[in-house]
C-alpha cells in the first residue's frame, strides 16, 4: 500500500514529467532537433555552459581538496568557523548570489568591480562573472564528500609513510589521495551537475547577452520564451541526458565506496 | 507454562534452517536451545517468539495454538543478542515500556519497574540511558524490561554472546539463581556447550536443521546420542577406533592387557591440566589429558613409550569410518586428533 | 552548516546502536584524527591564507556586499521596501509555500525512504535513481517538465500553470531529495532488534512505529525538512516558466529580487534578499540544533 502510494508520488512529481522531455524534443521529428543544435546561438551558449563548468569543477577540487586536508588534518584558531562558512553556499539563493557578486564586481559601481573596470577588466556581464557565479554556487560539493572520507581512513596510513621516510607531497600523492580519490570524483560529479544546471545566478550576472554570454540554461528559458517549444525541449534534453548519466555515475560511486567501507 | 513445538519446517531459499522439528519445554524449565552457529536454533527461537513464521508446522504456548498469533499476543518475553535496548529511553522507561502501552496505572508501573531494577541490580541506574551502561548492564536491563510484562515464557537468543568472558560467566550463574527466584519457562540459545551444561536444567541439541538429542546436561554428556552429540558436548579423541574424550584414555607405564603402546609426542601443561600427545602406530595420535598430580607420578617425556587404555566406565562410542571425526565436528571445532585443547 | 546536519544525524543515530568494536575502533580513530591534529606548517599555513582569500573574494564580500547594501538605505528605507505590498506578497508567499512543501516532504519523504529501506521490490534501484533527478536536474529543466506534464498543453487534464499550485509542485520537485536522503541511511543503520523487542512487548505497528522508529529518526527528519526549507525559501530557477511570476498571486520572493534588480534598485533588493539570507539562516542553525539534541540523547 504505502509503496503504491510512494511509486504513484514519484512518477507523478518526476518520472513522468522528466520522460516527456525526451519525447517533447522529438514530437515533429529529428529536423527541428537538428536545426536547434545547428544553431550558432545554442551552441555558443553550450560552449560557454562547458567553460564555466570546467573552471567551476577543477577551482572547486582544488578548493575542496585542500581545505578538507586542512580542516581534518590541522588544527589552527577558527577551524569551526571555517567549517561553518564553507558550507554557506548551499544555503543563498542562486538570485541572492547573483545580486552579491553585481555589488562586488560590476563595472559602474562594484566595490571591486569599478577599479578593475578601469584596468580594463570586465567581470559581470562577461565570462568571468559567469564562472565566479557558477564556482560560488557549487563551492562545498566536493569538500562536503571528501571530509567524512578523510576522517574515516585515519592518520595511521599516512604516519607509517612519512615514518618510512615519505615526504609531505609523495605522502599526499601515494597514500592520501588514493585514499580520498572515490570521495574527490564523487564530489567533481555532483559540482558538474550542480555547474551545468546553474540558472539565477548565471541570469543576474550576465546580463543574459544573447550570443555573448547567454549559458545552455538561459538558453531553454530564451527558446521558450520565443515560442520555440520544441528547441527548449530539445537543449532541456540535452542538459537532462548530462544529468541522468551523472546520476548514475553518481550511484555506481555510492555502490562503490559503500563496499569499500563495508569491506 | 509449557511450549509445544510440533513439526517445524523453514526455509529461507534454498536454504533448509529447520526440518520438521518436534520439541517439547516442560514448564517452569531452563532449557537451553545447543548447536553449532547456523544450525536453525535462533530461528526455532524467532519461531516459538512470532518474529519469524515457520513454512509448516505449529506452536502451542501453555496449550494454546500460538502459531498464527502476531509477537505482541503470544505472551513472550523476548531477549536479543545485542540487547536491543530502546536508546531515545531511560532505564527506567524501557522497562516500564510493556506496561506503558499497555496503559497501567502510574504507580502500579513505578512500583513494578522499581522491583525488577532491584532484581537485576540496577536500581541506581534508572535515570541513565542505555548508551551509558555496559554490555552485561545492558543486557540485565533487557531481561528486566522482557519480565516487566510477565510474560509466559522468556526466550534468550544468544543472551551473553556478544559479552566478553568475565562478564559472560557473572551473567550466567546470575542467570540461573534468577531462574530459581521467578520460575517462568525459559528457553535461551547459545552455541557454547559449557553455558548449557553449567545453566540449563535440559538441553535441546540442533544441528543442520535437525534435533539431534535432548536430555538433561549429565544424560547428555554421558550418553550421548550420536558422534555430534558427543565432539559437541567436549573435545574427544580416537583410541582403537572409538571415540572417547580424553581425560578417559588413561596412559600406563607398562603394558596390561587390551592397552595400545605409543610413543609420546608432545607434552604440555596448561594449569592444572597436562595435556599428552601419543603417536599409535597407523592410527591418528591420541590425545590424553591427566591431572598435574598424575603426570608427576608417570614422569613422562617426549620419546617415552607408554600403553593406553580406555578407563573405567569411560563412556565411548564407535566411530563410523564414513565420518571422520573432522566431519563429526563440524562447526565445533572439538575433535582432537592431535593435540587437546579445552572446549571454548 | 547546511549538509553535514545530514552526517552529523546519521553519525548520532549509528553511535546509538549496539557498538561493535570495529566501529568503536573506527570511531577512536576519527577522533585521534581531529584531537591529534598538528598545528599549521608554512605550506599548510599559505594554503589556509588562499584558501581564506578566495573564499573571500567568492563567497564573504559579496554577501557582505548585499547585507552592506541593505543596510545603507537605513530601517526606514527596509521598511518601506518590505511593507510595499507585491514584496511583502511574495515573502508571505514564499514563506507559506516553502512551510507547505516541508510538510509534504516530512510525510512523503519519510515514507520514500521507508519503502527504499525496508521493501524488497523489482525497480527499487530505480526509485533509487529517480529521488536523485531533483538534484541533478537544472532547475529551469524542472520547471519545463512540470510544464510539460502540467501545463495547457500536457497530455492531463490538470492545468496549475501560472497558480500557486504551480509553486508548490515545482518547490515538490527540487526538496524531494533532502529527506528521503537525510532519512534513509539513518534508516539502514536501525537496529531490527529492537522493533521486534517491542512487538514482543506487546506493542502493534503503529505504536513501534510512533514510540521507537519515529524518534530515532527525528533528528535526521528535522535536518531533511531544515534543508528542504532552506532549499524552497531559496528557488528560483524552477518557477521562472511554470509560475508565470504573476505579482501578488505568483511570484516568490528571489523572481521579486529579479524583479527589482532588472529595475536597476539594488539598494531594494539587497533589502528583501537580506531578508531571504536571514530566513535560510535561522531555519537552519534552528532545526540543526533540534536535529543535534535529538541526535544526543541515547
Amino acid at each position: 500500500m504505502l509503496r503504491l502510494v510512494v511509486i504513484a508520488y514519484l512518477v507523478l512529481l518526476v518520472a513522468w514529467p522528466v520522460s516527456l522531455v525526451f519525447t517533447g524534443a522529438l514530437s515533429d521529428g529529428l529536423g527541428p532537433v537538428i536545426d536547434t543544435f545547428t544553431d550558432p546561438l545554442v551552441l555558443r551558449a553550450l560552449r560557454l555552459t562547458a567553460v564555466a563548468v570546467l573552471w567551476a569543477v577543477v577551482l572547486n577540487t582544488v578548493f575542496g581538496v585542500g581545505v578538507a586536508l586542512l580542516l581534518v588534518r590541522r588544527s589552527f584558531p577558527g577551524r569551526r568557523l571555517l567549517a561553518a562558512l564553507v558550507d554557506l553556499p548551499l544555503a543563498v539563493s542562486p538570485v541572492v548570489v547573483g545580486l552579491a557578486l553585481v555589488l562586488v564586481y560590476g563595472s559602474r559601481n562594484g566595490w571591486l568591480g569599478a577599479p578593475l573596470a578601469q584596468a580594463g577588466v570586465q567581470i559581470v556581464f562577461s565570462t568571468p562573472g559567469i564562472v565566479l557565479a557558477t564556482t560560488f554556487i557549487a563551492m562545498p560539493l566536493v569538500l562536503r564528500e571528501v571530509v567524512p572520507v578523510l576522517e574515516e581512513v585515519g592518520t595511521d596510513q599516512e604516519q607509517a609513510a612519512r615514518s618510512l621516510g615519505a615526504g609531505p607531497w609523495a605522502t599526499f600523492r601515494r597514500i592520501t589521495l588514493p585514499a580520498i580519490r572515490w570521495g574527490v570524483v564523487y564530489g567533481m560529479v555532483l559540482c558538474l551537475a550542480r555547474a551545468i544546471g546553474e540558472f539565477g545566478a548565471v541570469k543576474v550576472v550576465s546580463g543574459n547577452l544573447i550570443g555573448q554570454t547567454q549559458t545552455a540554461t538561459l538558453s531553454v528559458e530564451e527558446l521558450y520564451m520565443n515560442f520555440d517549444r520544441q528547441g527548449a525541449f530539445a537543449v532541456a534534453a540535452a542538459l537532462s541526458s548530462v544529468s541522468i548519466v551523472v546520476i548514475i555515475i553518481v550511484g555506481l560511486l555510492r555502490t562503490r565506496m559503500e563496499k569499500r567501507r563495508g569491506s | 507454562m509449557s511450549i509445544e513445538i510440533r513439526n517445524i519446517t523453514k526455509t529461507f531459499g534454498d536454504f533448509v534452517a529447520l526440518d520438521d522439528v518436534s520439541v517439547g519445554i516442560r514448564p517452569g524449565s531452563l532449557t537451553a536451545l545447543l548447536g553449532p552457529s547456523g544450525g536453525g536454533k535462533s530461528t526455532l527461537l524467532r519461531i516459538v517468539a512470532g518474529l519469524e513464521t515457520a513454512d509448516s508446522g505449529a506452536v502451542a504456548i501453555d496449550g494454546v495454538d500460538a502459531t498464527r498469533l502476531p509477537p505482541q499476543r503470544r505472551g513472550v518475553g523476548f531477549v536479543f543478542q545485542h540487547y536491543a535496548a530502546f536508546p531515545h529511553m531511560t532505564v527506567a522507561r524501557n522497562v516500564a515500556f510493556g506496561l506503558d502501552i499497555r496503559h497501567r496505572p502510574k504507580d502500579e508501573v513505578r512500583a513494578r519497574v522499581e522491583e525488577l531494577l532491584r532484581l537485576v541490580h540496577l536500581e541506581q541506574f534508572a535515570d541513565r540511558m542505555p548508551g551509558q551502561l555496559s554490555g552485561g548492564q545492558r543486557q540485565r536491563m533487557a531481561l528486566a524490561r522482557a519480565l516487566a510484562v510477565e510474560p509466559a515464557v522468556l526466550l534468550l537468543d544468544e543472551p551473553f554472546g556478544a559479552l566478553d568472558a568475565k562478564v559472560r560467566k557473572e551473567l550466567r550463574d546470575w542467570l540461573r539463581r534468577l531462574h530459581d527466584q521467578v520460575h517462568v519457562t525459559t528457553v535461551f540459545v547459545t552455541h557454547d556447550q559449557e553455558e548449557a551444561l553449567e545453566v540449563a536444567d535440559e538441553i535441546v541439541v540442533v544441528s543442520n536443521g535437525r534435533v539431534e538429542q535432548v536430555g538433561s546436561p549429565d544424560d547428555l554428556y554421558d550418553s550421548p546420542a550420536s558422534e555430534f552429540v558427543m565432539s559437541f558436548l567436549g573435545p574427544v579423541t580416537m583410541l582403537g577406533g572409538r571415540l572417547v574424550r580424553p581425560h578417559d584414555v588413561e596412559l600406563l607405564g607398562i603394558a596390561v592387557v587390551g592397552s595400545v603402546a605409543g610413543v609420546v609426542e608432545g607434552v604440555q601443561r596448561v594449569g592444572n591440566e597436562a595435556r599428552i600427545q601419543v603417536g599409535v602406530p597407523g592410527a591418528p595420535s591420541v590425545a590424553a589429558v591427566l591431572t598435574r598430580a598424575a603426570l608427576r607420578d608417570l614422569d613422562v617425556r617426549v620419546g617415552d613409550t607408554v600403553w593406553l587404555r580406555l578407563a573405567k566406565g569411560a563412556t565411548s562410542m564407535a566411530a563410523t569410518p564414513a565420518s571422520s571425526p573432522d566431519d563429526a565436528a563440524r562447526g565445533a571445532g572439538s575433535v582432537l586428533t592431535g593435540a587437546v585443547s579445552a572446549p571454548r | 552548516m547546511t549538509l553535514s546536519l545530514v552526517d552529523d544525524a546519521a553519525r548520532a543515530a549509528s553511535s546509538t546502536r549496539p557498538g561493535g568494536a570495529e566501529r568503536r575502533g573506527r570511531m577512536n580513530a576519527r577522533r585521534r584524527g581531529t584531537r591529534a591534529a598538528p598545528p599549521l606548517s608554512v605550506g599548510a599555513g599559505l594554503g589556509l591564507g588562499a584558501a581564506v582569500i578566495w573564499m573571500t573574494v567568492l563567497v564573504l564580500l559579496p554577501l557582505a556586499a548585499v547585507v552592506a547594501e541593505a543596510a545603507a538605505g537605513g530601517w526606514s528605507e527596509a521598511v518601506r521596501v518590505l511593507t510595499q505590498p507585491q514584496t511583502a506578497a511574495a515573502i508571505r508567499l514564499t514563506l507559506v509555500q516553502a512551510a507547505l512543501v516541508t510538510v509534504i516532504d516530512v510525510v512523503m519523504g519519510t515514507a520514500i525512504a521507508w519503502v527504499l529501506v525496508r521493501d524488497r521490490f523489482w525497480g527499487r534501484r530505480l526509485i533509487d535513481v529517480i529521488i536523485d533527478i531533483p538534484f541533478a536536474l537544472p532547475t529551469v529543466v524542472a520547471g519545463l517538465v512540470l510544464l510539460a506534464l502540467y501545463g495547457p498543453q500536457g497530455p492531463t487534464p490538470v492545468d496549475v500553470a501560472n497558480t500557486r499550485v504551480a509553486v508548490t509542485f515545482a518547490l515538490a520537485f527540487v526538496t524531494l531529495p533532502f529527506v528521503v536522503r537525510a532519512v534513509q541511511p539513518v534508516l539502514e543503520t536501525l537496529d531490527r532488534d529492537v522493533e521486534d523487542a517491542a512487538r514482543s512487548l506487546g506493542a502493534d505497528g503503529l505504536t513501534v512505529f510512533g514510540r521507537i522508529v519515529l524518534p530515532a529518526l527525528a533528528p535526521a527528519i528535522a535536518t531533511g525538512a531544515a534543508l528542504a526549507f532552506a532549499r524552497g525559501v531559496a528557488e528560483y530557477g524552477s518557477l521562472v516558466l511554470i509560475s508565470g511570476n504573476l505579482a501578488m498571486r505568483t511570484e516568490v520572493a528571489s523572481v521579486r529580487i529579479l524583479g527589482y534588480i532588472e529595475g536597476g534598485d539594488l539598494a531594494a533588493a539587497a533589502v528583501v534578499a537580506t531578508v531571504l539570507l536571514a530566513v535560510s539562516l535561522a531555519v537552519t542553525l534552528l532545526l540543526g540544533a533540534i536535529g543535534r539534541v535529538g541526535g544526543r540523547r541515547g
